[in-house]
């Protein structure tokens, strides 16, 4: 793949660290220098403000060629000694990938020595945030969520949620106070501005709210493991929002799963919506617009029939010209000569570049917000 | 509470007082990376060849500074990993975004990574194949490898690199030009009159604005390199073009600025001037400045100045209150400056900056910073916002950085913002 003049996606160790920043862990990169610079400057809007335990592990040549694997591990063993996190997680940049790094006998090894809960994420830098954040969420999920005495009535885990996909401005407790007004509870959030106690409760609630891709693995787990039945779907929009709000109810009273944001009528074949498929899928459906997913993995389980799975720069370019609007993040624009743009900053393509224009869409009157 | 992990100069090793281990980013984005030092080149084009997670931060980088139209980017995916076809995903994917650009770049930097290296990837025959299908356009092989810890950095090696267009040509000899530099030096410098006054032009890259103007720095009879991360530069200029190199350290002792500024003179075939006045002058300026810092505490970081020991140096044998100097290792160069430290200022504490303990470290006094990392870790809004010694050199760079301490003690910055600007001088859409 490659790119003339677009960005590019946050990586799958953006998404590890993302997805844990705020449950008291100690995430390692096992990287040279390039994955927590990148991280802390790009992908990570909390990093000035709120302290998390991120690091790399300093690779050097020498380490790569010999594979100084205990080096590694008495690393991570001595600064979780002086810390003191709640876990240890541990993925890895494309270095180790090609050394041939064993992460699952350096995560039991640190776990020996530290007795702390340690896991692996498995990453290597080549793919996207999405996948990153899946793993690091379903590794938390199997190891901290247990069973409690008895199920919530009307609660709902909201599952992923990370500054990547929904900034830091208002829009995660837009989300939770739009479940608040439509008779719902919050049992968990996976993983903004919820402790990892509140989410070791998740198998108590009555449905899980999906609301990225990376959600949808744990979304499962609990499903499969407890029972609890999940919706796909953000809550942008009013129509959409009043949607989503029917389907959490139809989810808690029949026990399904429902992929709100892949039944849709597309109105607007002239409009496309681009982005991340949960969230582009479910503006897509308030706008009655096309989505193209253009991170991840084509997911049947989020797009409807209609919808495109495409990164490819030069075939976006066609895709966009073939359209009479195009909503998606500023750093598109260079490719969408044509069509009318419409802004949707996403940091997990532009960054801090757009930070303060990124629109809380929840629950709001999108066209309204987005001057359409 | 975790206390942070400085240590006393009296029990300091050199020239790495700490031990490695895992690493913290302090939010400070003021140095320059290889992405801003490659756009240096008018009329260039960036192509980075590397992992999605390596080349987020180099395209960020472009898109903060308002230059993605000169930054583009081929993937290296799992499978390319494996498969033994790094060369040829090299050349593919270059060649479709020539195609596809409207107008060829003069010359294109391709930057490889950590796997290419370790793969053992052939990147002459990469750079010779796309030198043939685009003859038109001038191929620089560039290395965005962080792996390279213990020998040349990527940084120095991008300052290499940047000059290698430049053909061997028949030399101007009245004609000098300053290798290396982010940023101008300043005109009012010592070093920039000597050269002016001998009557020799300066060239410099970042005053070219066109590429046949960056290409003619081939002419220089005379190269000047004074950050240490440039020297390399200089050296392989010297061997590739036979053009005369001189290493001319930035420093802040009185007699080693006056002995760099014999030596040019001496190159340059002048008299070396009387520099009283000029050590006057900074000598002025630091007791102005102490009058207004006074006892405050001073602090100062590596990336402010590269040779900061030489810096703490001259600020305690001038009377101010130098507390802490923050660096995770020292070069050579930096080493007469320990010793004296070691001997004469007991309270100098050396901090890291990457140590993972950093993160959690509190000040509860009131300091003076010098440089973006001192004025996070001592969290104060005084500060020196100053990055690779800012383009000041000699006396009146010492003149300079006083007249900033002194604004710094009096005016408070706002450092949230400051100091999380990615490369200091850039343009930047924040």
């Amino acid at each position: 793949m490659n790119a003339k003049v677009i960005s590019i996606y946050a990586a799958d160790t953006s998404g590890v660290c993302s997805a844990l920043y705020e449950l008291g862990g100690m995430t390692v990169v096992h990287d040279a220098s390039g994955c927590n610079s990148t991280y802390a400057t790009h992908d990570e809007p909390r990093w000035y403000d709120r302290k998390s335990m991120i690091y790399i592990s300093a690779l050097t040549e020498a380490d790569a060629v010999m594979g100084n694997d205990s080096k590694f591990i008495r690393d991570v063993a001595k600064a979780a000694g002086e810390l003191s996190p709640k876990f240890i997680a541990i993925c890895g940049s494309p270095m180790p990938a090609m050394t041939g790094f064993d992460y699952s006998a350096a995560a039991e090894e640190i776990e020996r020595e530290t007795g702390l809960t340690t896991f692996f994420v498995d990453t290597n830098g080549t793919h996207s945030y999405l996948q990153g954040a899946e793993g690091a969420f379903l590794n938390i999920a199997k190891l901290f969520c247990r069973e409690g005495k008895e199920k919530q009535a009307n609660s709902v885990n909201i599952i992923g949620a990370t500054p990547l996909d929904f900034s830091v401005n208002t829009s995660v407790s837009s989300i939770k106070k739009w479940l608040l007004d439509n008779g719902f509870s919050v049992q968990s959030c996976f993983a903004m501005d919820s402790s990892l106690d509140e989410i070791s409760t998740a198998p108590q609630a009555a449905v899980s709210l999906v609301i990225s891709s990376d959600g949808i693995a744990v979304a499962k787990y609990l499903f499969d493991t407890y029972g609890v039945p999940y919706v796909v779907g953000v809550p942008v929009g009013k129509s959409f929002s009043k949607k989503l709000s029917a389907d959490l109810k139809r989810a808690v009273s029949e026990g399904v799963c429902i992929n709100s944001c892949g039944e849709k009528a597309v109105e607007n074949a002239h409009m496309i919506v681009a982005g991340e498929s949960v969230f582009a899928s479910s503006l897509g459906a308030e706008l009655g617009a096309k989505t193209v997913a253009t991170v991840g993995i084509r997911n049947s389980e989020v797009l409807s029939g209609t919808d495109i799975f495409c990164e490819e720069e030069a075939e976006l370019e066609k895709l966009f010209s073939q359209h009479k609007t195009v909503i998606a993040d500023p750093l598109f624009r260079p490719i969408c000569k044509v069509a009318s743009f419409v802004s949707l900053p996403h940091v997990a393509f532009s960054g801090r570049c757009f930070l303060k224009d990124i629109p809380d869409l929840i629950d709001k009157d999108v066209s309204k917000k987005l001057n359409l | 509470m975790i206390k942070e992990s400085g240590i006393n100069i009296t029990k300091a090793a050199f020239p790495a007082p700490f031990e490695s281990g895992l690493e913290y980013n302090p939010p400070t984005r003021g140095v320059w990376n290889i992405v801003h030092t490659g756009m240096l080149i008018p009329e260039s084009r960036q192509i980075f060849v590397c992992a999605q997670g390596c080349l987020r931060g180099v395209i960020l980088t472009a898109a903060e500074m308002n230059a993605m139209d000169r930054m583009s980017w081929v993937t290296v995916s799992e499978q390319d990993l494996y498969d033994g076809t790094m060369e040829q995903d090299v050349i593919d994917g270059v060649r479709d975004i020539i195609n596809r650009l409207e107008e060829k770049p003069k010359c294109v930097l391709i930057f490889l990574s950590c796997v290419h290296l370790f793969a053992g990837c052939d990147f002459k025959m990469i750079i010779d194949e796309l030198s043939a299908l685009f003859p038109q356009v001038h191929f620089i092989d560039c290395y965005m490898t962080p792996t390279m810890r213990k020998s040349i950095s990527p940084d120095s090696l991008m300052r290499k690199q940047l000059y290698e267009p430049l053909e061997k040509c028949e030399k101007k000899p009245k004609t000098a030009a300053i290798i290396g530099c982010d940023r101008a030096t300043d005109e009012a410098s010592e070093l920039v009159k000597i050269i002016n006054s001998a009557g020799f032009e300066l060239l410099d890259i970042t005053k070219c604005k066109t590429y046949e103007e960056y290409l003619s720095m081939a002419e220089s009879s005379l190269n000047i390199t004074y950050i240490p991360t440039a020297k390399p530069s200089g050296e392989e200029l010297e061997k590739r073009l036979g053009t005369k190199h001189l290493y001319l350290p930035l420093c802040y002792g009185y007699d080693e600025i006056e002995g760099n500024y014999s030596r040019l003179c001496t190159q340059l075939g002048v008299k070396t001037p009387d520099f009283s006045a000029d050590r006057e002058a900074a000598d002025k300026a630091l007791a102005n400045a102490l009058e207004i810092v006074e006892n405050m505490p001073i602090a100062v970081d590596y990336t402010a100045l590269p040779r900061p020991l030489d810096f703490c140096r001259l600020l305690a044998e001038k009377g101010f209150n130098v507390k802490r100097c923050y660096a995770d290792s020292f070069s050579e160069e930096e080493r007469a400056d320990f010793e004296w430290l070691k001997a004469h200022c007991h309270d100098l504490e050396i901090l890291p900056t990457v140590n993972v303990k950093m993160e959690f470290s509190q000040c509860e006094e009131k300091y003076l910073a010098i440089g973006q990392k001192a004025a996070f870790f001592c969290q104060t809004d005084n500060f020196v916002d100053i990055v690779a010694g800012g383009g000041g050199y000699g006396f009146e760079g010492i003149k300079r950085l006083a007249e900033l301490m002194a604004e710094g003690a009096v005016n408070k910055k706002d450092r949230r913002k400051v100091i999380q600007h990615k490369g200091w001088g850039c343009e930047s859409c924040l």
